[in-house]
């Protein structure tokens, strides 16, 4: 049990440490270690965990800390992988207004900056790719013109999730109905 | 009380941050500059460029900042850390709760059919928010150039390695140390 909590402390303090710019920068991060390296949750179920993570208030990556840290170890789990991500920042953002906060326009660490920006980028979609490889080719469509939709036409993804939720449910209720009227039809 | 207001203010912006990172920004500076007296716009666009650089989520690195910022301002460095801590402690406080009771109740009904079917809705969306997320980062609304990640044809190399890399199955971690030194090579006047 320990080692499981320290293991969960260390993993969401790495995320913490190299998570640059946050929100869906974290995900490749967070992937790699609860997904890849500790097989702590399926791809499958990675994706179900992001979907409750956004559902909450607060930042994702505190969500998918509390999200991942409850499940393999119910409330000390989700307290010990919340102190792990937040710990990082907290230090470093403490120390950079302790000593002084101008490293922005120091040169080595712009230039560091604008090689790292692109990488970002390209880690955010490759879970894209990996994710949507799980689902019915099908829903590529839904993908893409979700992406297009937020992205060129600004619509609000809140609205999307709200649609999507309805229609998944009625869709699984249209089918119970179909499964219902075939067994009676059997009779 | 600094402090109260500092707890309260921040709650608020864990509360209310539907949509984490860039979602919160707005929040933030509601609280900290329209409704407190606590900095200028110009000190908030400073914290999010702090925030940018360094690790972590923004809602966090601007809560610690702004904590120790006005904390300090009221009774020294002590005081300062005192009231990062208490900033970072209250923005993390509705995750925790409300993130305890959903984690709870999803697993207990993730086999439930209907809630299946919410999800197989949801998948696809959540992918294609993704998938936003990057297109907006190569090409963002405004066209500030300070705005702009993808800056000259070293930026789509970078790209297309680190792409390759994580392909791969490199490391994120270490793709992202080696595109720092990268840049670092690139893009310092030397």
């Amino acid at each position: 049990m320990m080692r499981l909590l320290w293991q969960l402390f260390s993993s969401f303090f790495r995320v913490g440490l190299f998570t640059f710019g946050g929100g869906f920068a974290m995900l490749p991060l967070i992937q790699n270690e609860v997904v890849d390296r500790h097989h702590w949750i399926e791809k499958q179920d990675f994706l179900d965990m992001m979907i409750v993570a956004q559902s909450a208030p607060g930042p994702i990556a505190l969500n998918s800390a509390v999200f991942v840290g409850y499940k393999m170890a119910r409330i000390w789990g989700a307290l010990v992988a919340l102190i792990g991500i937040v710990v990082p920042s907290f230090t470093i953002i403490l120390m950079i207004a302790l000593v002084f906060s101008d490293v922005r326009h120091n040169p080595v660490v712009d230039s560091a900056f604008k090689g790292m920006r692109p990488a970002v980028v390209a880690l955010i979609i490759i879970p894209v790719v990996d994710l949507a490889r799980k689902l019915h080719w099908s829903m590529s469509v839904v993908i893409v013109s979700v992406a297009f939709a937020i992205w060129k036409l600004e619509w609000s993804p809140i609205w999307m999730i709200a649609v999507a939720a309805v229609a998944g449910i009625a869709w699984e209720d249209y089918q119970a109905r179909r499964e219902l009227k075939a067994k009676n039809g059997k009779k | 009380m600094i402090f109260w207001q500092l707890f309260v203010s921040y709650l608020k912006i864990g509360f209310f941050g539907f949509g984490g990172g860039y979602a919160m920004l707005s929040l933030i500076q509601n609280e900290v500059v329209v409704q407190h007296p606590w900095m200028t716009n110009a000190e908030f666009a400073d914290i999010v460029a702090v925030s940018q650089i360094t690790p972590g989520p923004i809602a966090i690195n601007s809560a610690t900042y702004v904590g120790y910022t006005v904390g300090a301002q009221a009774g020294g460095e002590w005081m300062g850390v005192l009231g990062a801590f208490v900033a970072t402690f209250s923005v993390s406080l509705p995750s925790l709760t409300l993130m305890l009771l959903l984690t709870h109740f999803f697993l207990k009904l993730r086999n439930n059919r209907y809630v299946e079917g919410l999800m197989k809705g949801l998948r696809p969306v959540v992918i294609g928010m993704i998938a936003s997320a990057a297109l907006l980062l190569i090409s963002p609304r405004g066209s500030d150039p300070g705005e702009q990640n993808f800056i000259d044809a070293w930026s789509w190399v970078l790209f297309s390695g680190v792409f390759v890399g994580s392909l791969f199955k490199i490391n994120p971690i270490l793709l992202i140390l080696l595109s720092a030194v990268a840049g670092f090579l690139i893009y310092f006047p030397w």
